[in-house]
């Protein structure tokens, strides 16, 4: 980069091309509903991703009542423990987690932190959401159809996905799953391109690509991952539906079902696992980047401190995108592919570690020497800090290949995703939305209703999912609804789950806070006036709050310096917005 | 002040829970110490590292927590720890990366002379095959599979009229002799699993997996699915023990060939057809 990043000036050329004419919504219909404004859009994925999290949030509970106490709740038999895992998990990665980081954040911030009036293509944007709806529609009616949604496990490994033996295999369960994914990635891809096209095209004069947020380079650079490591997904799905409907043997080697043996023959089940872990593996950083590049600005924003090592930050995120294509296999150890397979992905997969500790180190030594405000995204970032530290070191255990062994399909692995890949980016999520809530509605979020939400999350979520990791070293086999009668699991282990399921119960209850604390601020919270956190980047310089459409009233924001002036020695305030171009004068704009 | 306390407990806890509590591996029973010596390495080192970055968070935000009047440093980069931090971790990363593929050779190496024993999965219950004399598995195809041949074995392959089928019954192996676990599936993938070996393996239909392991104690051992096979995955149970030579050789004497099992099931439809 030839600007010096942390360093402000260098040359703004003049606009090159006049701004577009904005799409001018005509009738509440098309302001609210079929809207073109990313914002709208934003809240829109928001409010359905949270909508059937809350769907996940209470089959998590299903589980839970299971596995604290086997045998007590007689409508919970196998059939349906498979069911509510596999939803709960589905729901969590792609109709949660996915959708909200890049739908929602990437809607709302992208445009706003990158000085743009609204994405690129809003049409497609607009119909990027409405896809999505259908999509999730589509998964809820498989609860609805006879033989229910498919319990195939969320990794839906054919042939047990595709026959009697699982839950809605013969029924309509897994057609309405795979229909409903390739709906998920077919408008995903619409509201991908405009993320990516928006970043590259939409940037407002001045913003430099070593000038924009990590936010930004978080959520760019997962998208870029999403756009290429979805059709992988999207063609397992065509090729799955086409086994279970036109009979086809993609995916089907010759085989028995119940004592009978069916037409197919030739198909290989590895195929499929490494098409799924093709997109499966990038999918974790799918979710981890957004969460990465968001919490590198909170803890910046609330220590008054430049992120450190910004460069490092953001060559940190390329290359672990870059890296996480080729490390899909080491969810596939003991799948029975070449043995020597481990040493390659073995070994990609540590080093991949390297990266990502150095985002670790970063962040900490952001805070180190910093002017640390306690404030509620700033807690939920050290909490992110935490979880995602204890998830990513057990990746260590599991990316071993030969430590994996002992511990693949055990009750390790759960601990692990959940803490890396669950309760860490939601802890982001959940910050953010306290950090950007003011912006969006215009009110602060309740300080104590955001405490008590806090506390009981992060301490309860790692009671939850620390000492889970000990029932996987025990032995305790994964997706079993009761460990049964077995010899080397001590009676202990009952207990440790039935605390486990009443900790669990006890953090569900607290989402429902943070959910009514959502609603109740909308009206009696503080207001928040325009920058409350008086934060650098352009999302808090907009002329109104919330912004409208068109987001920046009559003229763009000049970008003068990169997002991470804090506490800059002789500046007048702790903090210069990057469209502040002190201590020169402002560029003089064309008439 | 809280906020420190919570970091400091959170490590502190976390390291009492790892010694105090009692949940920790099974008594091993093969030759695959080498793995739990792994897992504690990476144990040690990655405790350490998370013990340490916790630790100095705690401080960071004990010590430098907002105060009137005070402003933060402006330090945009520091190339010399950055470049330190990374080569630190770096050899962390290779110290437990080294003696892990070191251990993945041993494991995906099968010694000559190991015996082969083959695992067939099916839902929901295990089936196993022993070559006879001849020491060879006759070929298989779940397509050859039925009533009277639920192994699949080829019947046209004379290597396989004299292997042992055991259909639904104990597994015994004898003590301290390399064995060569080949896994086969009918149906769908299983995983064959016993906690005390350390070792498992998806069984995978169409296709022959492996993998390799010296039984070092007698005993009775729980074999458990460990690859989500259907809805009676969690009751996918059978039993393994390891016997002395002696006690194995005893065993061995009762089991039926698959020539035996094959006359005798198609002797008995004939009489259930004629009665």
């Amino acid at each position: 980069m030839v600007d010096a990043t942390h360093r402000a000036g260098g040359v703004i050329p003049p606009a090159e091309v006049p701004e577009l004419e904005l799409y001018h919504p005509k009738s509440w219909w098309t302001t609210y509903v079929f809207s073109q404004d990313a914002k709208v859009i934003a809240i829109q994925y928001a409010g359905t991703a949270m909508a059937i999290g809350l769907v996940a949030l209470m089959l998590s509970w299903l589980i839970r009542l299971q596995l604290g106490f086997p045998g007590t709740f007689d409508f919970i038999t196998p059939d349906a423990y498979y069911q509510f895992v596999t939803m709960h998990g589905m729901i969590m990665v792609i109709y949660l987690l996915t959708a909200l980081f890049l739908g929602g954040f990437g809607n709302y911030l992208i445009p706003l932190m990158v000085g743009a009036r609204d994405m690129v293509f809003p049409y497609a944007n607009m119909l990027s959401y409405w896809i999505y709806l259908l999509a999730v529609l589509v998964l809820v009616a498989s609860f609805f159809v006879p033989g229910g949604p498919t319990g195939a496990g969320w990794t839906l490994y054919p042939p047990q996905a595709l026959l009697n033996g699982t839950p809605g295999g013969q029924e309509l369960g897994i057609i309405l799953m795979l229909v409903s994914l390739i709906l998920f990635i077919i408008g995903f891809t619409m509201g991908g391109l405009n993320y990516v096209v928006t970043v590259l095209q939409g940037r407002t004069r001045g913003m430099t690509l070593m000038r924009m947020p990590l936010t930004v380079w978080g959520i760019f650079t997962a998208t870029v991952m999403a756009l290429l490591a979805f059709p992988a997904l999207f063609v397992a799905c065509v090729m799955m539906l086409f086994d279970r409907v036109l009979g086809t043997s993609f995916f089907m080697p010759a085989l028995v079902e119940m004592g009978e043996l069916t037409s197919h023959g030739g198909g290989s089940p590895i195929l499929f696992q490494h098409l799924f872990w093709f997109f499966g593996h990038p999918e974790v950083y799918i979710v981890a980047l957004p969460a990465f590049g968001i919490v590198s600005d909170l803890i910046s924003t609330h220590a008054r401190k430049n992120i450190f090592g910004y460069r490092m930050m953001v060559w940190a995120i390329v290359i672990i995108g870059a890296l996480s294509f080729v490390v899909w296999a080491h969810h596939m150890y003991v799948s029975g592919m070449h043995p020597l397979f481990g040493f390659f992905f073995a070994t990609t997969t540590l080093i991949i570690a390297v990266p990502t500790a150095i985002k670790v180190y970063n962040w900490i030594l952001t805070l180190w020497r910093g002017d640390i405000h306690l404030t509620l995204p700033m807690l939920f970032a050290l909490a992110f800090i935490v979880t995602f530290l204890n998830g990513g070191l057990t990746g260590l255990f599991l990316g071993n290949v030969v430590v994996d062994v002992p511990l693949s399909d055990t009750m390790f692995v759960v601990a692990h995703f959940h803490m890396v890949m669950g309760v860490a980016p939601i802890l982001v999520i959940f910050g953010a939305i306290y950090h950007w809530y003011p912006k969006i509605t215009g009110r602060m979020l309740n300080q104590q209703l955001g405490l008590f939400h806090f506390w009981v999350t992060f301490v309860g979520a790692y009671a939850i999912f620390f000492p889970m990791h000990y029932l996987g070293l025990v032995g305790a086999p994964r997706r079993y609804p009761e460990l049964g009668g077995t010899a080397f699991i001590p009676e202990s282990v009952a207990d440790l789950n039935a605390f486990i399921s009443i900790t669990a119960f006890v953090v569900g209850f607290a989402q429902l806070v943070f959910l009514f604390n959502l609603i109740w601020s909308l009206r009696y919270g503080k207001e928040a006036g325009p920058n409350p956190w008086r934060a650098t980047t352009l999302e808090w310089q907009t002329p109104t709050t919330p912004p409208p459409h068109g987001n920046w009233g009559d003229e763009r924001p000049v970008v003068y310096r990169w997002a991470y002036d804090y506490s800059v020695p002789g500046a007048p305030q702790d903090f210069i917005p990057q469209n502040d171009p002190w201590p020169d004068k402002p560029l003089t704009r064309p008439a | 002040m809280t906020v420190a306390l919570v970091l400091v407990l959170v490590v502190v806890g976390s390291i009492l829970f790892h010694i105090l509590s009692p949940w920790w591996w099974t008594p091993l029973a093969s030759n695959w110490g080498y793995i739990d010596d792994t897992i504690i390495i990476t144990f040690w080192i990655t405790g350490a590292v998370f013990t340490a970055v916790v630790l100095f968070m705690a401080w960071c935000v004990l010590r430098y927590r907002h105060r009137e009047g005070v402003r933060a440093a402006y330090q945009p980069e520091n190339k010399k720890l950055e470049t330190w931090l990374t080569i630190g971790t770096a050899v962390g990363v290779a110290a437990m990366l080294a003696p892990g593929l070191y251990v993945w050779a041993h494991f995906i190496t099968v010694p000559d002379g190991a015996a082969e024993v083959e695992v067939v999965g099916q839902q929901w219950q295990w089936n196993f095959r022993l070559p006879g004399e001849d020491g060879k598995l006759g070929r298989s195809d779940a397509r050859l599979v039925s009533f009277e041949n639920p192994l699949g074995i080829d019947p046209d392959d004379p290597a396989g009229q004299d292997d042992l089928v055991i259909e639904a019954a104990d597994l015994h192996l004898p003590v301290d002799k390399p064995v060569k676990m080949v896994l086969r599936s009918i149906d769908v993938l299983h995983d064959f699993y016993v906690p005390e070996f350390r070792a498992k393996m998806d069984m995978v239909p169409g296709m022959v997996t492996y993998f390799w392991l010296t039984p070092t104690r007698t005993g009775t051992f729980e074999i458990l699915c460990a690859e989500l096979c259907g809805v009676s995955h969690g009751f996918m149970r059978g039993t393994l023990m390891v016997d002395t030579e002696q006690d194995y050789r005893a065993w061995l004497q009762g089991q039926s060939t698959f020539a035996q099992l094959s006359g005798s099931r198609q002797t008995g439809m004939v009489e259930e057809a004629g009665q």
